[in-house]
């Protein structure tokens, strides 16, 4: 074993002698320099720039870099600074009742990285030790059971790929475009690989009672918080997920326990989840009265409206990602829909008046995010770009006019509106709302 | 101490072991009835649910601790625990919920949704308040002293008078204003749109907001 050490030490040092002395790196760029009087600005930018460009060889060729044990986790590039969530500070009271943005407009695909993926907390992160954590699964039930986190991963599992929307996303433009980005006007969604047990099966252990109709679901955070959910969803497809894109869940998206109920609006796939009460009817706490529920103009209010309805929205040009001048780009953006699979994506550039169906990115699941594409040569002409989902059940995304005209504007949740972008022709994109 | 006496005791433990065993059996047995899975998990046992069963539901009250509190006594714990974000008089500090007034707002362009214009049960706020109240300090509060401050917002919401005791029988009588204000269940699909796709517009689009660029509400914008 120390012989191999010692020969290893032996090469990174041989290694280390073959690297250019500083005195050979400014020969080269001296050589660079000459070849620059000769060249295209291509060349002369690329001095400037660092002299990394070609022709010169780039400096962090010329040198190791840190080895395998310098990040035992991992991290984005340094130059990805920008790729974070971000908050609304005007919002809310306090950050530990709050919530953040995914930053999609920075991302690809379908898959949210977990440290990506928006939080909403009703009363902060809690640090929870597994080994202490329990599950209570109890009222009309036939054996009150309490697992442990062994226990609960030793259950069969099953995965899924399921995006998770707060109600409230988008719902600061119910009267008009407020935020002057897509982080902030979409940002509420992320779509991970969640893997868990199916909550049917826990609850076939504990034996469901005659006459049960819905559940209690309660988190161990500061706010306890609770939600009440139809046993029939319960049974259907819901998981009490501990994995998350293949580790466990992230603190602050549920660490070690939480419910995910596909398609359904964020705040009912409860977090850090400790209990489980099966009743006969919901609970009508706080989360479903007072928040969660849908004022209409008449002053009522719609409660216990938790399907996400077909949305989409462009993620590329926004107004965080401007054109750069005229030319070939490609117009992407995600649609998910809380009833199935998306079908279809339409695609308007001049507001709404003649549509091209986009590039659906397979796989195309039930309740996940979908990536569009749609090919596009920019003429540097002003445009209104949309994007419009159809899903599965024949559901198509309205516009915001058809919204209000029902809804009003007082109702907070559940827009899922057709979004425009304005493309001015010196490139910036501007959050419009048209007519 | 003889060995003699100490052995019939041993044989009585042993046969009193036994049949308790015998006793516990059906009772093991039927907990594990049914289970396909029985070696996971265990029965959760009286004490570990009462610990955890705090619920109280909204409709009826069901849940609620024995205890009682009155808006009187519920003024000072207010002032103590709740004032310093929801307002000394419920109004709401800075953007901290108001819990008072709103009534006749709902319909208005600045609905204000209120536990006295807006809450349907007032158990809720019971069961609110003793999972998630004070913010900084839940599960701190003793069920009398819940009771009590439940009736003191109640009261400066005019919704029970400032004389009020509450208890687990009288609060869920408590009728709250906005009590049929809510439709329970989902009409959606509620918005029908057609996926037109050439010359769908009758007239030129007419952009109606675009505020959003000049309003400065955005946060962290690089370019700005």
């Amino acid at each position: 074993m120390n012989e191999d050490r010692s020969e290893v030490a032996r090469r990174v040092a041989a290694m280390e002698r073959l690297r250019p002395s500083r005195r050979g790196f400014m020969k080269v760029a001296a050589a660079g320099g000459a070849v620059a009087a000769f060249g295209g600005p291509d060349i002369k930018r690329a001095l400037a720039a660092g002299e990394n460009l070609p022709p010169n060889v780039p400096e962090w060729m010329k040198t190791l870099g840190p080895g395998v044990t310098a990040s035992p986790y991992g991290a984005p590039s340094k130059y990805e600074k920008e790729v974070v969530r971000r908050n609304v500070g005007w919002l809310t009271a306090s950050e530990e009742s709050s919530i953040n943005f995914t930053p999609i407009h920075m991302l690809e695909g379908i898959i949210t990285p977990s440290g990506l993926c928006f939080e909403r907390h009703h009363g902060g992160v809690p640090e929870i030790d597994p080994a202490q954590h329990r599950l209570v699964i109890h009222g009309m039930v036939a054996r009150p059971l309490i697992f442990t986190m062994d226990d609960i991963v030793r259950f069969p599992s099953v995965s899924r790929i399921m995006f998770l929307e707060c109600p409230a996303n988008g719902g600061m433009e119910w009267r008009g475009a407020q935020m002057a980005g897509c982080q902030f006007t979409h940002g509420m969604v992320h779509c991970c690989e969640w893997t868990g047990v199916k909550l049917s099966t826990l609850l076939a252990e504990a034996g469901v009672a005659k006459g049960a109709k819905w559940l209690l679901a309660e988190g161990a955070d500061a706010a306890a918080m609770t939600r009440s959910i139809p046993l029939d969803k319960a049974l259907d497809d819901v998981i009490v997920a501990y994995a998350q894109n293949g580790e466990r869940i992230r603190p602050e998206q549920g660490y070690p326990l939480r419910l995910m109920v596909p398609g359904w609006e964020g705040n009912v796939n409860v977090k850090w989840v400790r209990r489980i009460k099966l009743g006969d009817k919901p609970w009508h706490h706080r989360e479903e009265t007072s928040k969660y529920t849908d004022l209409m103009p008449d002053g009522t209010a719609r409660q216990f409206t938790f399907v996400q309805e077909a949305n989409s929205v462009v993620t590329f040009p926004c107004p965080e990602r401007p054109l750069d001048g005229k030319g070939t780009y490609e117009i992407r953006g995600i649609a998910w829909s809380g009833r199935g699979k998306i079908k279809r994506v339409d695609v308007s550039l001049d507001g709404g008046d003649n549509w091209r169906s986009a590039q659906l990115q397979e796989p195309v699941l039930s309740k996940a995010l979908v990536r569009f594409r749609l090919p596009w040569k920019w003429e540097g002409g002003p445009a209104l770009v949309q994007s419009r989902a159809l899903d599965e059940t024949g559901y198509v995304q309205p516009t915001i006019e058809q919204l209000r005209k029902v809804r009003g504007v007082n109702s907070i949740y559940h827009k899922n509106a057709i979004h425009t972008w304005r493309v001015n022709p010196n490139g910036k994109i501007d959050n419009v709302q048209i007519a | 101490m003889s060995r003699s006496l100490e052995r019939p005791a041993l044989a009585f433990v042993a046969l009193a072991l036994a049949a308790l065993a015998l006793l516990a059996a059906p009772a093991a047995a039927q907990q594990k009835q049914g289970r396909k899975f029985p070696e996971l998990g265990r029965a959760a046992t009286a004490a570990e649910i009462k610990g955890w069963d705090i619920d109280v539901r909204g409709d009826d009250g069901k849940g609620l601790p024995k205890g009682k509190g009155s808006a009187k006594d519920g003024e000072e714990l207010y002032a103590q625990h709740c004032a310093a974000c929801h307002g000394v008089f419920g109004e709401g500090e800075g953007r901290w919920p108001e819990i008072i007034g709103g009534k006749g707002t709902l319909t208005s362009a600045d609905p204000r949704k209120t536990v006295g214009s807006y809450w349907p049960y007032a158990p809720t706020l019971f069961d609110y308040v003793r999972r998630a109240m004070p913010f900084t300090m839940p599960n701190s509060l003793t069920a009398d002293e819940t009771y009590a401050i439940v009736a003191y917002v109640l009261s400066i919401n005019d919704i029970v008078p400032d004389t009020a005791v509450l208890d687990e029988t009288s609060l869920p009588k408590v009728r709250m204003p906005n009590r049929d204000g809510f439709l329970v269940g989902d009409p959606r699909p509620d918005v029908k749109a057609e996926p037109c796709m050439t010359k769908c517009r009758s007239e030129a689009p007419r952009v109606t907001s675009d505020l959003a660029q000049r309003l400065g509400v955005t946060p962290g914008r690089p370019s700005e």
